[in-house]
């Protein structure tokens, strides 16, 4: 059963009414189930629905809107940095206004940005993937995401006050000491990463148990979108490393306000556990914030190119090797602190393992591309440049990890050039890739192809001009983490050429974020599937009704909306006929493996719960950062009170209920 | 055509134990919560192994004057605990409630030995990295078993008020397995700050 | 062979014959400088012909993919065989350049992180912020130290070991030209070493963010064969002349709290010991040249100059700061 949309209207981006994808939506939606389910669903009047929203598809759109926001906040901080940095011995900004950017600069992209965007898809697509109607913990993720813009506030809150963290986004003790930092700027830093902490933690283990069990019958895990495989990785990793970063910070508060020595060197305390403790969190966190990306390319790059992904389960295998060798790798970043060469040389010998997983997924996508028919779209042209972002950051990558190499290169520009390669090139890319591609999903219009590639010529060309540069530079000898430079270090023009490529790179992201706006007010309808893609998400309306699916789909392959024309089994998903679950607010769990229907999950409504925690935390916080013991105790109680409302029972609970079923 | 309609076949709502979703959230926190202590054990391992002759620094291995009846304490709060729970399912009521109580003492009783520990202690918080690691890190535990104690509190006035009856299997479930946790976690505090010193 | 002589020499002329004066590219002054540089050199060569590689391929790719795609319009979708095959090789093609880079890598490490027999020399090195604090040690008569501060001095072809250490928070020693980098930790002692073949100057800077004027912590190693060193080191030896002018007045007066020069009273520690201060290349920590100009500049506007660094302003008037800069420049 192939669809009947308009390819050739698709390809010129024409502003016609008609709908790129004029066909009814596979999955049935009946009036009248429909209007039961709306009632159940839907999102409660005025405030409540508004701040008590439990749609993972609400929450998952706000995480997006959110992250760019930060996006655009930690760029604008890098800006200013570009502008000061242009000319030797420059004075745009004092040494303590540069170094409280680019502190933030750090801190705004890899917590608030990296992986609050991925969060955000993740949280939209899982269910619609999945063939479920919802997060297993709806709550539980409006609350992820309260606590998210909560945190952010609270860092950001620090600006004003002049006390922004000063500190390096990495925060090397005893500079981030009190005696050498003396003002509530750390504190600020330790707080507000323990307060985000909490967010990353809640949502991991939100996604977790949805993988486990929120997903349609037939579901099994080999037929996972590699979306999925990436996040899964991701949560499970930050359940262990999120802990390592929030006791450092924690060590690090006691010791600036309670005279601990952890850190101090004053009674035995050492500086090297901070590092040990960051970096033990901090190196699966940079695999967290790209393996859930690299899973979008993997899900979205075969739809352009008319084929399903090659080695499908070696990049499933490549994601988990990459995330478990991930997590024995830390020490490449403290490789010039003086800790014995022979321990040193082990994770030397790991970090160029790591290359191995990675390189699976790189000839995956060109096997892919070579295989199929690709069609240049600009969602192809961001997936494709992924490919070469990442292979020249994985490049530049198996450089330092060799040890004496990165005896010169570490601390210079040419672990910034690297760190941007892998982060822009693989997260950032990635994630403008998959706006293109599932905005008609969100919103049910399309984003023009034409302003699209202009976008993507910009960024391209921007990034590459703005960040090439960067590995002569370090090679060249320019230190990191410098407000200025001489005159005489050689390194002026190049400095030069790296801001114009800086803002050239800002003004192609101006312009997506215009492309958005302008597809969401007068984009081309696109209908349930404008690409033709093979998952669920494409079998249901765009924008999908409030409960995604009104019959639960039942799975037979890994490609449900391609079988007919793949033709390599002879098991066909069903669409037609399925669970309907429409007794309340209601959805399926399944057994974790096979996906077999396992027990009907009655699900919370809008609720607000989510909001007060996270509003309740502010004062816990803001207290402990002031000393005020009143305060913090108001918070604490406040949350204390909140949480036993959360967990208080239902007061009679149904034991089993008829399966009903449609068709 | 197509419509819809019941089936004989019935599916349990909600779940308990590993049928439901809470208690495969209940796992993660586990998870995230026990790896908070290996690293605390770490940091211990840590800051032990760098710079100090011995470690501790001074007065030798703690004493288990108090520790021991500590522990007492509370694996046995953890067996009281699940019998209660049994009780409570096989709808023994009454003497379910008189089990979590008890449980709850026993609790209590471990917060006050680990206090008085506290309190005889020759150094204080900020006297050096040893002191600093062994308050927070039994100070860490100490949080969770108080966190435990509100939920196992929590339980008990829901239950006597009527809000948590036989068929609230998940709460009692979820709460017990929580202690169980917090009582595991207890044993490798156990033997990273009385035993380690002296095995050395 | 003579391509690759050619491009280098491109190269280098790019850079100079030198390079930057950071560079580790070119301009090597030791051994162990010569085998980073090889390294360095070899290895951006393997990452950029693999860049060049993977770009052909998704070029290809693509070429290939839009060919097929116009013979075969219309809404079908395929799964073409052979797709595996890429995978197979493209990582089975990667594992023995990632071996190679890993075993020259082993063996480079080896060569560079041990000395290569007995120190003729030890040499402490302590950071402070933002300046670096020197001090050797007579091996025969270990109680006398002398300190200076911004320029180490060492004897070519031998191997100097250095002792690291910090007064304050984390900053890293490192000569791109002459060798590897190594964090100096307050508490700890880390262990480096240097050979300098050639005589001449190398351009030190810190390495870690230590704090505000992390950017302006540089510093020069002085290379002097054999004969020059011994002539170096006696006249570091011996402690400054006593002179009574107004300058030495003002010094004794306003900078001596946290000064020394050896010889007079003036015995603080807080800032760089400046005993012989004028024999020195730059002041403020590689920052300005060692001339009247940028002394005058450096006491009539510390914070201007380096704004955040710990010396206060020390108000003068122009005829006191004339004279205290007299006085500097005859510490010789």
């Amino acid at each position: 059963m192939s669809t009947s949309f308009d390819e050739a209207a698709l390809a010129s981006g024409d502003g016609s009414s008609r709908p790129v994808d004029p066909s009814p939506p596979l999955s049935p939606n009946p009036p009248d189930i429909a209007q039961r389910l709306e009632v159940a669903w839907g999102e409660s009047p005025g405030l409540k629905g508004w701040f008590g929203s439990v749609d993972h598809k609400v929450i998952g759109i706000r995480y997006l809107f959110t992250a760019f926001l930060f996006l655009v906040v930690g760029g604008c901080e890098a800006l200013v940095m570009r502008i000061q940095l242009a000319r030797p011995d420059a004075t745009v900004l004092t040494p303590e206004q540069y170094n409280q950017l680019f502190s933030m600069h750090g801190v705004t992209m890899i917590f608030l940005y990296a992986l609050p965007i991925l969060s955000g898809f993740s949280n939209f697509l899982w269910p619609l993937m999945l063939g479920s109607r919802d997060m297993a913990f709806p709550r539980l993720n409006a609350l992820s995401y309260w606590l998210f813009l909560a945190a952010g506030i609270f860092l950001y809150l620090s600006f004003p006050f002049g006390a922004a963290p000063d500190g390096g986004w990495f925060a090397y003790v005893p500079n981030t000491a009190s005696e050498f930092s003396p003002g509530l700027n750390i504190d600020v830093y330790c707080l507000g990463l323990i307060f985000l902490g909490i967010s990353t933690t809640v949502g991991s283990a939100n996604f977790v148990v949805t993988l486990l069990r929120m997903r349609a019958p037939g579901m099994s895990i080999n037929r996972l979108p590699i979306i999925v495989w990436g996040t899964l990785t991701a949560s499970v990793a930050n359940l262990f490393a999120v802990p390592a970063v929030s006791l450092a910070c924690l060590f690090l508060w006691f010791d600036r306000n309670l005279g601990t020595h952890f850190f101090e060197v004053s009674g035995g305390g050492q500086p090297l556990l901070w590092q040990h403790l960051f970096w033990i969190f901090g190196h699966p966190w940079v695999y967290a914030i790209v393996l859930p990306a690299m899973g979008m390319v993997s899900d979205a790059l075969p739809v352009h190119c008319r084929r399903p992904l090659v080695g499908y389960t070696l990049v499933a295998m490549a994601t988990v090797a990459t995330m478990v060798v991930g997590f024995g790798v830390w020490l490449h970043h403290m490789f010039a602190t003086g800790v014995p060469t022979l321990a040193l040389s082990f994770f030397s010998a790991a970090s160029f393992v790591i290359a191995i997983p990675s390189a699976v997924s790189v000839f995956a996508w060109i096997a892919t591309i070579w295989t199929g028919r690709a069609r240049i779209t600009v969602p192809f042209l961001f997936f494709t440049s992924v490919i070469l972002l990442f292979v020249i950051g994985g490049v530049s990558g198996v450089m330092t990890a060799s040890l004496v190499l990165d005896w010169q290169l570490t601390d210079t520009y040419f672990i910034v050039a690297h760190l941007h390669y892998v982060l822009i090139g693989i997260n950032l890319f990635a994630v403008v890739g998959a706006v293109y591609h599932w905005f008609p999903k969100m919103s049910g219009r399309m984003m023009d192809e034409r302003l699209g590639r202009w976008v993507f010529g910009l960024m391209f060309i921007g990034f590459n001009l703005a960040f090439l540069p960067m590995h002569w530079l370090g090679l060249a000898g320019m230190p990191r983490r410098v407000w200025t430079y001489g005159a005489d270090m050689g390194f002026s023009t190049t400095n030069m050429i790296v801001t114009i490529g800086a803002f050239l790179f800002a003004f192609g992201l101006l312009l997506f974020f215009i492309n958005i706006w302008r597809g969401a007010r007068a984009g081309r309808v696109a209908g349930p599937n404008p690409w033709d893609g093979p998952t669920l998400e494409w079998a249901i309306a765009s924008p999908p009704p409030v409960y995604n699916f009104a019959v639960i789909p039942l799975v037979a392959s890994r490609h449900p909306l391609w079988e007919d024309r793949l033709g390599d089994t002879d098991e066909r998903s069903l669409f037609a006929e399925g669970f309907l679950l429409d007794q309340g607010k209601e959805t399926l769990a399944v057994t974790p493996l096979d996906g077999e229907p396992d027990v009907i999950l009655k699900m919370p409504g809008d609720s607000w719960l989510p909001f007060a925690l996270s509003i309740s935390l502010m004062p816990l916080f803001v207290g402990l950062l002031m000393h005020s013991v009143a305060l913090a105790a108001i918070g604490a109680l406040a949350a204390l009170i909140i949480l036993i409302l959360w967990f208080a029972p239902h007061p009679a609970t149904v034991q089993d209920e008829a399966v009903r079923v449609y068709g | 055509m197509a419509e819809a309609r019941s089936l004989e076949e019935r599916l349990p709502v909600h779940g308990m134990g590993m049928v439901g979703t809470p208690w495969w959230g209940m796992l993660c926190l586990f998870a995230t919560e026990g790896i908070l202590f290996a690293y605390l054990i770490f940091s211990y391992a840590y800051l032990g192994s760098q710079g100090y002759q011995s470690w501790p620094p001074t007065g030798g291995p703690p004493g288990l004057k108090l520790a021991l009846p500590a522990t007492i304490l509370l694996v046995g709060s953890s067996f009281v605990l699940e019998w209660a729970k049994n009780r409570a399912r096989a709808g023994r009521l009454v003497i379910a409630r008189w089990a979590l109580a008890l449980g709850i003492l026993m609790g209590i009783g471990f917060v006050g030995l680990s206090l008085e520990e506290w309190h005889d202690k020759p150094f204080a918080l900020s006297t050096d990295s040893y002191s600093s690691i062994y308050f927070v890190l039994t100070g860490t535990h100490l949080a969770h078993v108080a966190i435990g104690l509100i939920a196992l509190l929590v339980l008990l006035v829901w239950s006597l008020t009527g809000r948590v009856g036989a068929g609230h299997e998940q709460h009692r479930t979820l709460a017990t397995l929580y202690w169980h946790f917090v009582d595991v976690v207890w044993l490798f505090v156990f033997a990273t700050i009385y035993l380690s010193p002296r095995l050395a | 062979m003579r391509r690759a002589r050619l491009c280098l020499a491109g190269a280098l002329a790019l850079g100079g014959c030198s390079g930057t004066p950071l560079g580790y590219m070119s301009g090597s002054g030791s051994e162990s400088g010569d085998i980073l540089q090889r390294i360095a050199w070899g290895f951006s060569a393997i990452a950029v012909v693999v860049t060049l590689i993977i770009l052909l391929l998704i070029g290809a790719a693509i070429g290939v993919s839009i060919r097929r795609a116009r013979r075969e319009p219309g809404a079908a979708v395929a799964r073409e065989t052979g797709g595996l095959s890429f995978i197979y090789w493209g990582v089975g093609l990667s594992m023995p350049v990632l071996i190679a880079m890993a075993v020259w890598n082993f063996i480079a490490t080896r060569a560079v992180a041990e000395a290569p027999a007995a120190p003729g020399l030890t040499v402490e090195v302590t950071g402070h912020r933002w300046w670096w604090e020197i001090r050797y040690r007579d091996p025969g008569q270990p109680d006398h130290v002398i300190t200076t501060a911004n320029q180490l001095v060492i004897p070519t072809g031998v191997p100097v070991r250095i002792d690291l250490t910090s007064g304050d928070v984390i900053h890293d020693f490192w000569v791109p030209k002459l060798g590897p980098k190594m964090d100096m930790i307050p508490g700890r002692t880390n262990v480096t070493w240097l050979e300098a073949r050639d005589a001449g100057s190398y351009r030190g800077q810190c390495a870690e963010y230590c704090g505000l004027e992390h950017a302006r912590m540089a510093f020069e190693v002085t290379a002097l064969a054999s004969p020059a060193f011994a002539r170096w080191m006696a006249a570091e030896r011996a402690p400054a002349t006593l002179s009574d002018t107004r300058g030495q007045q003002l010094f004794m007066a306003r900078c001596a709290a946290c000064h020394t020069v050896r010889g007079t009273g003036a015995a603080g520690i807080y800032g760089p010991d400046l005993t012989h201060f004028a024999s020195r290349p730059t002041i403020a920590a590689g920052l300005l040249p060692n001339s009247v100009a940028a002394r005058e500049r450096w006491l009539a506007e510390t914070q201007a100059v380096k704004p955040g660094a710990l010396m206060p302003q020390v108000e003068l008037g122009d005829a006191d700061r004339h004279a205290v800069v007299r006085y500097l420049g005859s510490l010789q």
